[in-house]
């Protein structure tokens, strides 16, 4: 990977060899450069962008998802994991990427450490907002139809609890999406790649509008996903509407 | 043990497919039944011991803080008892597993905490999916429930409870409760949060549903209207949750055990009683042929209906008149007044209450 990206060398178009191109005339969007270079650097940029971000959210969701159960039912637990995780959050991204480097090194554990310790606190939160928003009487008939704690969790208060988790997800997706491009501080991939390269093109714009521009369609297109999700996991709650 | 209560479990429901047929519905006994939570000095429940008789209704009636909501939650231990034994079916509740215990009781709440996530007819399923039914017989089971509370099951199946009026949720609620078949259903003011109107509806089509399917039921309400209307016994809880009193609905209007009870019941009993004893089941006057009487009531009124028409008569006679609209007797207003008279005179058990209480 780390080959196939230096491979492409220096992303500064070659004027001299495109007399023509319109990397000359044309500094905010050149469709030739894009064409030219979307093979070697704006394509690998993406995979490792959305590679990078589903590694953070299902590791994060899976921690999130522990604490929050474990918060439910030991509610003296939810103030100190609302403390740490606020405080990962609080953390300067840029100073926590740098900080990870020495105890981790500048490789992907370092950058998805990070990663996921910003989307604790907002999946924390939510999950545990859905779970306590389960109405009393629905667990009361749960229990007094004799459905286990573990029967009711799974068949009663998570489904009730989705729509809160999925719009938690929708904000840690979004967000890791934005936070994975300085990724490339520690660690040479992602969107942010291209993005600081064309920060040192000068006039040229049209590599940080096209790569920035993936970016914010990446963030979405996923939140348009997970809104479809929704849809797909809850027609019940449409249904209220509808009534 | 868990094959053993499986087996007694499917009882009358034969597998493969269930039958039309109703499991017998079972004895509730309490013992010297008593409740205290930690940290507090007076008992929830002090001493509490009636027998319910299978297949009828026992409403716990009492003011707030009688315990009636506790006393009922400790039938499927979703409060743990603190003294004495309750037996279902001759076997104490605590010799069984909670979660199995309270797949055998139907429950039903004031909030009916029917799934929102779940359509009418998975709610009605809960119970039979706990419980590992094959799907076929789930599906049929779900179907019946839906026409028994008079729901259209093509209609209604894949409704969500948001989509429902509060009494169609009411019924959802009741039927889930039934889905297993159980031999004792629990209902904690299940008519609670609906409008007057709705409210005598979804009990009169509670009370025909039981006629119908005969469960022994323990039902918990506030309203002493709604435990006479509903209740085969009534018991009349006061605070500290001690029995004041245990009977049925007219022996506790004709004898109240103490002052607390006759003011529970409430100074108008007399005329409670007389709302509780339907026409045909009086000695009326023969139809004699003569002046056809133009009010008519039909043998089901109760005599507090007919009272009512006859106090608005002007001293003309009633006709009581059957199913076919045929006269079978007539009632009068100073017929009436012996009736009574002769019923608080004589010790033996008439239907009708003294005049000199209903007036009094």
């Amino acid at each position: 990977m780390t080959g196939q990206l230096a491979a492409a060398g220096p992303v500064i178009p070659d004027f001299s060899q495109h007399s023509s191109s319109c990397a000359v005339h044309n500094h905010l969007f050149c469709a030739d450069w894009v064409k030219a270079n979307w093979g070697p650097v704006l394509w690998p940029a993406l995979r490792q962008h959305v590679v990078l971000t589903a590694i953070a959210i299902a590791i994060g969701f899976a921690i999130a998802m522990a604490l929050a159960l474990f918060a439910h039912r030991h509610s003296w637990a939810v103030q100190p994991t609302l403390l740490v995780t606020t405080f990962l959050y609080t953390i300067p991204s840029l100073a926590l990427f740098e900080l990870l480097v020495a105890p981790v090194g500048a490789n992907i554990y370092a950058a998805e450490i990070a990663l996921v310790s910003y989307t604790l606190l907002i999946l924390f939160r939510n999950i545990l907002t859905g779970l306590a928003s389960v109405p009393q009487e629905v667990l009361d008939a749960a229990e007094g139809m004799g459905m286990s704690r573990r029967q009711a969790l799974i068949r009663v208060e998570l489904p009730l609890a989705l729509p809160s988790i999925i719009a938690g997800l929708r904000i840690a997706v979004v967000t890791i999406i934005a936070l994975a491009t300085i990724v490339y501080t520690i660690y040479n991939r992602g969107l942010g790649v291209p993005i600081h390269n064309a920060l040192g093109e000068g006039p040229f714009k049209t590599e940080l509008i096209v790569a920035g521009g993936m970016a914010i369609l990446l963030a979405l297109l996923a939140d348009a996903a997970l809104v479809g999700l929704q849809r797909v996991l809850t027609p019940w709650s449409r249904a209220r509407e509808a009534s | 043990m868990s094959r053993e209560n499986t087996a007694h479990l499917e009882g009358l429901s034969p597998y493969p497919y269930p039958t039309r047929g109703h499991r017998q519905a079972a004895e509730l006994e309490l013992r010297h039944v008593s409740k205290r939570y930690p940290g507090q000095r007076e008992a929830a429940i002090g001493d509490l011991s009636f027998t319910v008789p299978a297949g009828e209704v026992c409403v716990l009636v009492g003011p707030s803080g009688s315990g009636k909501t506790t006393a009922m939650r400790l039938i499927n231990r979703m409060v743990p008892l603190s003294g004495g034994e309750i037996l279902l079916g001759g076997r104490s509740v605590l010799d069984r597993e909670p979660r199995e215990l309270r797949r055998e009781i139907g429950y039903v709440i004031q909030q009916v905490g029917l799934f929102p996530h779940e359509t009418v007819a998975e709610n009605i399923a809960t119970v039979p999916r706990l419980l590992g039914w094959p799907k076929d017989r789930v599906r049929m089971r779900v179907r019946e429930l839906l026409e028994l509370i008079g729901l259209d099951p093509a209609e209604m199946s894949g409704r969500y409870p948001a989509q429902l009026s509060g009494g169609q949720r009411q019924r959802v609620g009741v039927a889930r409760a039934l889905a297993a078949d159980p031999p004792l259903m629990l209902m904690d003011e299940p008519f609670g949060a609906i409008d007057p109107i709705n409210r005598t509806k979804l009990q009169d089509e509670f009370l025909a549903l039981q006629a119908k399917v005969n469960k022994t039921v323990v039902f918990v309400t506030h309203d002493i209207d709604e435990a006479i209307k509903m209740g085969d016994r009534i018991a009349i809880l006061r605070e500290g949750g001690m029995l004041a009193q245990y009977d049925t609905p007219k022996a506790i209007l004709a004898r109240p055990a103490d002052d607390f009870v006759a003011q529970f019941v409430g100074a108008d009993r007399g005329i409670k009683r007389l709302s509780l004893t339907r026409l045909e089941e009086i000695e009326l006057l023969p139809p004699d042929g003569a002046a056809p009487a133009s009010r008519r009531l039909p043998g089901r009124a109760s005599v507090k209906d007919a009272l009512s028409v006859l106090l608005t008569a002007h001293g003309e006679a009633l006709a009581v008149v059957d199913d076919e609209d045929r006269v079978t007797g007539l009632l009068t207003l100073s017929h009436l007044e012996r009736l009574i008279a002769k019923d608080s005179d004589g010790e033996q058990r008439q239907v009708l209450a003294s005049a000199g209480e209903a007036g009094s």
